[in-house]
């Protein structure tokens, strides 16, 4: 049974292992889905996927189309985009979503092109709601929200004259929903054809390291910018992040100095975090640095300037110097845990 | 035989110098209130295009924009680091377009440019960093592309093949791909080439045929079009045969619903004092609440 208009997502995978972006947008397509009153379709294209696809229903995906074949086991752009673009054409979903991964955002251009539609890049928000011009008024629009011109403002990008409506998202700003084992929803093996013109692309050699900080999946994060002043006092930051049982984050001018690797790069170049904790140390707060940390749930902002922008969004501040405060917390922190 | 390459670059508002007045009220650009700048990933993609022409003799670098007539200084600045040909896709009938519509008039205007081997441009533009365009115009031309390249690893022009490294979250990629290519290039390398005195000097009044000083969108014909090379080459919507449904407005699905100026929100801050019971005390309530420990 064929699910027309419902809100697909695109989900990346490489040797068969799922992308969390793409689970974190199966999660809001479902609320999207449920807005909207339709269904959640996927599509996972890959080699020997079948176990994987299976893994992605109980998020709540009502129909998952698989493509299996040996030559898409690694993203190349011109078959993934002939396949996808295949599956999109005969299932008509009124919403396709991408992670704004480097595949992502290599793909759904492409498709947009293919299929003359609609795509904004980079959404952090996404939600529904009606768009009136020039006299009518179009429902359930989706509204794809992002930040724009250095992330000085904020954009509402529409698309409601033209189906699929279809935007990239930045990694980690959906929250992941807890899967449900009773949710009920197929997997639909989908057939294609493909000929050798249709690998233009050879993938030669591949390096890959696995990330050794996780910023996304940290609850309590120590972060510390230029302010910190030199490589050696950042140690300091290293010291609370310890004692916490947190991870380190810095802001880009800290990278920039030297003082920690880009790996701990948090703001919208870096990485996009929501810990229940965030511990801003030295770090002035500019609107880059923001865009990545102001979904914390909480923000104890540390430093000298008492000006600083970063007070504004913080639930504590403390104005004075890391060497005299970070000192005292991890003191208090020992006595009280 | 020499390479055909095509450089896809834009004159961007500098973002990193945004003041009060940057938005017009209709939620668009206000590009006047901002200093104009060749797109930083973009000077990099023209000296890729130079760094090959040095490697597979015969070759040519063609640059292209699309814009107002201001852009023309984008093509200037190319030609004094030594682009061979450069064109200006300039009419009103563009205004307005998103990166769909962008895209069509790019593909309209490589295609009037004819044989090519390699299309390059930016990763990403900094007014948009949609990083959209180049795949988009790869796919109308139905060619290949290779997106994040950091370096040019080798290229065979006798066989016809490329092979790129391209950064991915966490490492990086080799590609190869069969010619012609679309690559996106990073700023990871190909620092640009300073401009040359001696181009500058014989460029800076470089002008349109048919523009007498200032030239402005109104003195565009169809098919205005230099004879000589290496001065700035212009083309309307006719002169690349590009059907007005897809360009500009009418061509673009994506509209801007509205905008908002980035707020700090206001929540209840408690200021702590640099005390230890003051930050004592702190500890405690997170601590209480679970969102410590």
């Amino acid at each position: 049974m064929a699910a027309k208009n419902s809100v697909m997502v695109f989900v990346q995978q490489d040797d068969g292992k799922v992308a969390e972006v793409s689970i974190e947008l199966i999660s809001k397509a479902r609320e999207l889905a449920n807005r909207v009153k339709s269904k959640v379709t996927a599509v996972l294209v890959g080699s020997g996927i079948r176990k994987a696809a299976e893994s992605l229903i109980p998020y709540g995906v009502d129909h998952l189309y698989t493509v299996d074949h040996k030559g898409l086991a690694h993203y190349t752009p011109v078959p993934y985009t002939r396949v996808l673009t295949d599956v999109i054409k005969k299932y008509a979903p009124q919403i396709v979503l991408y992670g704004a991964t480097t595949t992502g955002r290599d793909i759904a251009p492409r498709i947009a092109s293919a299929l003359r539609v609609g795509l904004t890049a980079d959404c952090t928000d996404l939600q529904i709601g009606d768009y009136q011009s020039k006299g009518q008024t179009y429902q359930n629009v989706l509204y794809q929200i992002r930040p724009a011109f250095g992330g000085n403002i904020i954009a509402t990008i529409v698309s409601p004259e033209r189906k699929p409506q279809m935007a990239t998202v930045r990694e980690g700003v959906m929250k992941m929903s807890d899967p449900d084992p009773s949710f009920k929803g197929e997997v639909i093996e989908e057939k294609v054809e493909l000929k050798p013109e249709d690998f233009p692309s050879e993938i030669v050699e591949r390096v890959k390291q696995e990330k050794l900080v996780n910023l996304k999946g940290a609850q309590i994060i120590v972060s510390g910018g230029i302010g910190v002043g030199s490589k050696e006092t950042f140690q300091l930051i290293h010291q609370l992040a310890h004692a916490l049982g947190g991870e380190v984050g810095a802001s880009r001018a800290a990278v920039d100095a030297g003082y920690v690797s880009k790996d701990h790069q948090v703001g919208q170049t870096g990485t996009t975090v929501r810990p229940r904790l965030y511990i801003a140390c030295g770090i002035s707060g500019s609107v880059q640095h923001r865009a990545g940390m102001d979904e914390s749930a909480r923000i104890i902002a540390i430093n000298t300037d008492p000006e600083a922008p970063i007070f504004q969004i913080a639930n504590y501040g403390i104005v004075g110097d890391l060497k005299e405060v970070i000192p005292r917390f991890i003191k208090a922190f020992r006595a009280k845990a | 035989m020499g390479l055909n390459l095509i450089v896809l670059v834009k004159q961007v508002p500098d973002t990193q110098n945004i003041t009060g007045n940057a938005m017009k009220e209709d939620g668009t650009v206000n590009r006047s209130a901002l200093p104009a700048i060749f797109n930083p990933e973009d000077l990099h993609a023209l000296e890729a295009a130079l760094t090959i022409r040095e490697s597979v003799p015969d070759s040519r670098v063609h640059v292209l924009t699309m814009g107002p007539p201001s852009a023309v200084q984008v093509l200037k600045d190319s030609l004094y680091r030594g682009a061979d040909f450069v064109a200006l896709i300039s009419d009103r009938r563009f205004a307005a377009a998103d990166t769909l519509a962008t895209s069509y008039a790019l593909k309209c205007a490589i295609e009037k440019i004819g044989a090519y081997d390699i299309v390059l441009c930016g990763r990403q533009a900094i007014d948009g960093d949609t990083a959209q365009v180049g795949p988009q115009t790869a796919e109308k031309l139905g060619i290949n592309q290779i997106t994040c390249v950091s370096e040019i690893v080798e290229l065979d022009a006798d066989k016809r093949t490329i092979t790129a490294r391209r950064s991915i979250e966490g490492g990086f990629e080799k590609v190869r791909s069969a010619l012609p290519v679309l690559l996106t290039i990073t700023d990871e390398s190909y620092p640009p080439r300073p401009p040359s005195a001696i181009k500058m000097m014989t460029y800076k009044n470089a002008t349109t045929e048919m523009s007498s000083g200032d030239f402005d969108e109104t003195y565009l014909t169809s098919g205005a079009e230099l004879k000589a090379e290496n001065t700035i080459t212009l083309w309307d919507i006719n002169a690349i045969n590009a059907d007005p449904d897809s360009c500009g407005l009418p061509g673009s699905p994506t509209k801007v619903k509205n905008i908002d100026m980035v707020v700090l929100k206001s929540e209840e801050i408690r200021m702590i004092e640099n005390t230890e019971e003051a930050i004592g005390g702190m500890v405690h309530e997170l601590v209480a609440d679970h969102t410590l420990g």
